[in-house]
């Protein structure tokens, strides 16, 4: 499993946000959220993170292996990023 | 097509005959829908007496409704999302009398009669706490500390069909509900889960607490089952009663605002309330209490005697 930082761009955190902020029903604007933000801070329920994950897969056309079915995958921008860079096969970089 | 039938391990199935044996178990030639005797019903209505009485001791307030819900209110609980496979809708013939006739004809034939079915404004009711969200909701801001309801030992039906007896299609669930602030949800549901592992460890059970999650349908249903367990907002009590797993004889389940936002049930300052509630399976307590101490209750240990027939 690869554990390293993958390098996310800009334009795949803007899909991510998006993602949020019509399926997230956060507390918090998407927008305002910094990449490393607790999501489930900021209002995401289960039911909620259900409903990205689902979403986060039409939007960039990916499958999360059963493995990646969790809390932890859907914490943060930076850690959806990071599973989606995984799943597109992004290089990882430093 | 219909579900295939989950099997008995031996000892479920040895326990079911002589349950059926026994005339405890009236079969309805259906794996997991029963009629139950006299000595089980006894039982059954001591427990469920017992449990509305530590309820009430409590503050508890009763409702009842029918083990019917309004198909609107299934399909705005999400529901259909999380449990699509546990579901049941309650259909009814629409049609002239040609129709009425070719249905009677196939049905009398054991054939395919579904065309002439459509939906109802009803289905089959999920969870015994679903009707009571909305009734609350419609009562507009809750007084401060909430409200307790005994849902009481209301039927509840789920499409499995086992031949395990302690899995029912059709069971009472007796639910007991709390809505109120975060704090207080949380510290009710702990509490009841503290005094249902006690209540059935008095009954001569070796009952263990432990955290679950609900059966989740698909693989949205893996991840909310994850999401379940990381956040304890599931618990089971689990007792041993025909293996090899034991058997969960009552949840305790947290909703954090889900029920509240959903049917908008405020609190005193205007804020969503949040919800939890507590199912006791009455089937699967009376199914352990029959293994554990066999089938006559007269001659059982008198101190589990004494806590479902008191005066006795």
């Amino acid at each position: 499993m690869l554990q390293e930082v993958v390098q996310v761009s800009d334009e795949t955190v803007t899909q991510i946000r998006n993602v949020l902020a019509q399926h997230g029903r956060l507390s918090t604007s998407a927008d305002a959220l910094a990449p490393d933000d607790d999501l489930f801070q900021a209002g995401l329920s289960s039911h909620a993170s259900v409903n990205v994950m689902l979403a986060i897969e039409d939007s960039f056309d990916i499958e999360f292996p059963d493995s990646m079915l969790n809390r932890g995958v859907f914490s943060t921008i930076n850690a959806i990023a990071g599973a989606v860079g995984q799943l597109q096969g992004e290089p990882a970089a430093g | 097509m219909s579900r295939e039938v989950r099997e008995a391990s031996a000892d479920q199935a040895e326990f079911l005959g002589e349950l059926i044996e026994g005339g405890i178990l009236l079969e309805s030639g259906v794996p997991g829908v029963y009629g139950h005797n006299d000595t089980f019903e006894d039982i059954r209505e001591r427990l469920a007496e017992r449990l509305s009485s530590e309820a009430s001791a409590r503050g508890a307030e009763r409702l009842r409704f029918p083990p019917v819900l309004p198909r609107r209110q299934l399909e705005s609980s999400g529901y259909l999302a999380s449990f699509p496979h546990l579901a049941g809708s309650v259909y009814s013939f629409e049609g002239d009398e040609a129709d009425a006739r070719v249905q009677a004809d196939r049905a009398a034939a054991h054939e395919d009669w579904s065309e002439f079915q459509n939906p109802t404004e009803l289905t089959m009711m999920p969870a015994a706490c679903y009707p009571v969200y909305p009734s609350i909701a419609r009562r507009g801001r809750l007084p401060a500390g909430g409200v307790f309801v005994d849902a009481g030992g209301a039927w509840v039906f789920r499409h499995e069909p086992s031949h395990d007896p302690m899995r029912r299609q059709i069971f009472h669930q007796h639910e007991l509900v709390r809505i109120a602030e975060p704090d207080a949800v949380l510290e009710w549901r702990d509490e009841w889960a503290n005094r249902g592992l006690e209540l059935l460890r008095s009954f001569g059970l070796a009952a263990e607490l432990d955290v679950a999650n609900d059966p989740f349908f698909g693989r949205r249903g893996r991840m909310l089952a994850r999401n379940q367990q990381a956040e304890k907002l599931k618990l089971e009590l689990l007792v041993q009663i025909a293996g090899p797993e034991p058997t969960a004889c009552a949840s305790f389940n947290h909703h954090r605002d889900h029920f509240g936002s959903n049917y908008g049930i405020e609190l005193s300052d205007g804020s969503t309330a949040h919800t939890a509630c507590l199912g006791f399976g009455h089937e699967r307590i009376v199914l352990g209490l029959l293994r554990a101490h066999g089938f006559d209750p007269a001659a059982w240990p008198a101190a589990v005697r004494a806590e479902l027939w008191p005066s006795a």
